[in-house]
């Protein structure tokens, strides 16, 4: 499943990633293999999204959370 | 200097506070050089007595950059002969996220630089329930760990000891060997660069494009190397950063404790539930959108008369106690007159920056991003655009150094190059000259004057002109650097009313040092053109009026202002306006609009004054006639029909619409690119567009 398919207040664990290049930038900022995500809100036209990951709030895009693979 | 000291950390872990706190008011803005990023150095004093150059570098999360500004960081870390290369480096962390903010240290712990590693934040972790074992730390790290909190001044000497302290040898425990990514490739680019450091040699398989300081066939070497052994960098890079995570999580096994991470986030949560609502989200914006703006207009406009006033004082008693002559009026009519005109703006840039610090340092800005992206990514633009642009509506010289915010390069050209077209205060005063002319001051439906419903159609047009330009240069412009939207949302603060008010003054600074230089340049030459004329025409007129200007029974004043006038028809702004004139007649302009319209170019509030003045010919002597009456009365001296018809008015305001009339925004936006080819882009682009709009309006009309 891909995170971007999660509803606000859903958690998932990353497994994988879809685009080797995006998922460079997002181990940087701590989206790691194995890191429990949580949805915390969508902006309100739906799109970019915010996630909790590592002890902080994260925000990125649909196209974005669609390359990381949840569990 | 005895010793240099870089700072390196991620965005919003206090970095520009704690440089602030080393250095004070002591430090400077330059440029890395060949590069277009700004370079911000500042001095201490040690204990002992050292003398200390701090660097701060850009924040970033790791090495390997994304943007341009954070390529800075290797550049000037693998550089030994850089004029920027630190010999002691401060990696600042944030302690209530450490570690994520520690996959940056241990990138950097392996280059080999001594370091010492300032724990910030440490009030916040506190209350957060977060327990950091510091000597424990200290010991699997080998440097010396620092708590501080830049924010409230705590730790702060202890960490300029610990500077004296370090060794010229770093000392830090090698953090993960990375030779098992590339083992060949690692070892044959160590032997062309004769270093014995793996992960800098690693790092040059990656980043040597980036170096400068490789020649061209030290280049091809390089590339020769990565493609022999079938380098591939995001792949490499990927299995760095999971063996570093992995490194990490042994490192800070039982040295962080965290107690409760449920209630963390609570308050910083709540808020933004309203902050990013629906709808509470975009009205809280409108509502402080309205504050800014009522601020800067009505904040700015007394400091703004004073600012007036106070160079025209400046001019008066120059003329009066100056020894008249060339040299007077060449330093009050244009060099002083052009300093006025640069120091006006500073009212604006401060408020206007003020209220950016305050809402980028309590985390609000970072949330209107957020709201804004989808929107503004449809047109090329980025969700940071929204600052620049809003800010438009002031002023644009402020809003094109607040797009510096925008990471990615092409968002921030865009954005750039769009921001001018947002009508901005200077265009008011020529709207509501014009609108006064040419549309009745009528109502209809009884409450909806006429004249204002054509002014917000004017400012309707400039945000409809903006966001196609916008769409088009998104197709256009092309760029390898990918969009990203990946972004810290940081908790919720109160603002650093320090931090605001060297906003202020650093913001202040740079426009009047940076945008000045161009600008006075630009008025000495308008004086020039405006004050001499070919051959002996000025001689001429003198001597025309000699006689009743000797009058001394009558008012001279008419004649003075006669003379004046006539002068300026002759000047070669006269000239230019006449030599334009076949140029701009399709659009229903006359050769004193085409003064109006070069004269503009100081700023576009001054056609104004230059219409004043060419008027007063056309109006009569009488002093009760305003401008608006000379302009209405004034007819064309080749078919005899009044200038200003509703067609040309139209066409005159769509010109100024759209036209990039201001010397101050081509000099800041010639500062903030770094070069000539934007601003010259843009002139060129809104200038034609200028005139098609205008020459499409009267054509119609007429």
């Amino acid at each position: 499943m891909k995170l971007s398919h999660l509803k606000v207040g859903e958690t998932g664990t990353i497994v994988a990633f879809t685009d080797l290049e995006m998922s460079v930038k997002l181990m940087e900022m701590g989206c790691l293999p194995g890191e429990v995500v949580e949805v915390e809100r969508f902006a309100p036209f739906g799109d970019p999204m915010a996630i909790r990951v590592a002890g902080y709030q994260l925000c990125l895009r649909k196209s974005e959370a669609d390359v990381i693979i949840i569990q | 200097m005895d010793i240099k000291v870089a700072l390196v950390g991620n965005p919003n872990t206090g970095k520009s506070t704690l440089f602030n706190r080393l250095t004070g008011l002591n430090q400077k803005i330059g440029n890395f050089p060949g590069i277009t990023v700004d370079k911000k150095t500042g001095f201490t004093k040690l204990a002992d007595g050292q003398e200390v150059e701090i660097i701060d570098l850009p924040g970033t999360y790791s090495l390997y950059p994304k943007s341009k500004d954070e390529s800075i960081v290797f550049q000037v870390l693998a550089d030994k002969d850089n004029s920027s290369h630190p010999d002691v480096i401060i990696l600042i962390v944030d302690a209530s996220n450490l570690k994520r903010n520690m996959l940056l240290f241990s990138q950097v712990a392996d280059l080999g630089i001594p370091m010492v590693l300032a724990l910030n934040m440490t009030d916040l972790s506190d209350k957060q329930g977060i327990y950091i074992h510091i000597n424990k730390l200290a010991e699997r790290l080998g440097v010396q760990v620092i708590p501080i909190s830049a924010r409230n001044n705590v730790g702060i000497d202890k960490l300029k000891q610990a500077v004296a302290n370090t060794n010229k040898i770093a000392t830090q425990i090698g953090a993960v060997d990375v030779n098992f990514l590339a083992p060949e490739a690692i070892s044959e680019i160590k032997k062309k660069i004769k270093s014995d450091n793996d992960y800098y040699a690693l790092q040059v398989l990656h980043q040597h494009e980036h170096l400068t300081f490789f020649t061209e066939q030290e280049q091809g070497e390089i590339e020769q190397i990565e493609q022999a052994h079938k380098f591939e960098s995001a792949k490499v890079q990927a299995a760095e950063t999971i063996a570093r995570y992995k490194h990490l999580s042994t490192i800070l096994a039982d040295v962080v404790i965290d107690k409760g991470t449920a209630q963390k986030f609570s308050f910083s949560d709540r808020l933004d539930s309203i902050l990013t609502h629906k709808v509470w989200g975009f009205a809280i914006f409108l509502l402080i959108l309205f504050v800014i703006f009522n601020a800067i207009f009505a904040w700015s406009s007394y400091p703004m008369e004073w600012i007036e006033r106070g160079f025209g004082w400046i001019t008066s008693m120059g003329h009066e106690h100056l020894p008249a002559g060339m040299l007077t009026d060449l330093l009050l009519d244009g060099v002083v007159a052009g300093l006025g005109g640069i120091f006006v703006f500073i009212p604006q840039i401060a408020i206007l920056f003020a209220f950016i610090s305050i809402l980028e340092d309590t985390g609000y800005m970072s949330r209107v991003t957020f709201m804004m992206d989808k929107i503004m990514s449809k047109v090329g633009l980025n969700g940071k655009s929204v600052v620049p642009m809003i800010g438009g509506l002031a002023c644009a010289v402020p809003s094109i150094m607040a797009a510096r915010n925008i990471e990615n390069w092409k968002d921030r050209m865009i954005t750039i190059m769009v921001t001018p077209l947002i009508s901005c205060s200077a265009r008011l005063p020529v709207y509501i000259l014009l609108i006064s002319i040419i549309i009745p001051s009528k109502t209809i439906l009884g409450i909806i004057s006429l004249q204002g419903l054509a002014l917000m159609v004017m400012y309707l047009v400039s945000f409809v002109a903006a966001i196609v330009v916008a769409w088009v240069m998104k197709i256009i412009i092309k760029t390898k650097e990918k969009s990203y939207f990946i972004m810290e949302l940081p908790i919720y603060r109160m603002p650093r009313w320090k931090n605001v008010l060297f906003t202020m003054y650093e913001k202040s600074k740079t426009f009047v040092f940076e945008a000045g230089k161009v600008i006075i340049a630009i008025s000495i030459i308008l004086w020039v053109l405006a004050s001499f004329g070919p051959g002996n025409r000025f001689d001429n007129i003198d001597q025309k009026y000699a006689s009743a200007l000797a009058d001394t029974t009558k008012n001279t004043d008419h004649i003075k202002t006669l003379v004046a006038t006539e002068k300026l028809e002759n000047s070669y702004v006269g000239i230019l306006g006449h030599f334009i004139e076949p140029a701009i007649r399709p659009l229903g302009y006359d050769w004193k609009i085409g003064i109006g319209l070069i004269t503009s170019f100081a700023a576009r509030e001054a056609f104004v004054g230059t219409m004043a003045t060419i008027y007063s010919v056309d109006g009569g002597d009488e002093d009760s006639v305003t401008i608006r009456q000379r302009m209405e009365a004034s007819v064309n001296s080749k078919t005899g029909l009044p200038v200003y018809t509703f067609a040309t008015g139209i066409s005159l305001m769509l010109f100024y619409a759209f036209a990039m009339q201001c010397m101050s925004t081509v000099a800041i936006v010639y500062r903030e690119t770094k070069g000539w080819k934007w601003p010259v882009i843009q002139l060129a682009y809104m200038t034609a567009m200028a005139y098609v709009a205008a020459l499409i309006a009267y054509q119609f009309l007429k």
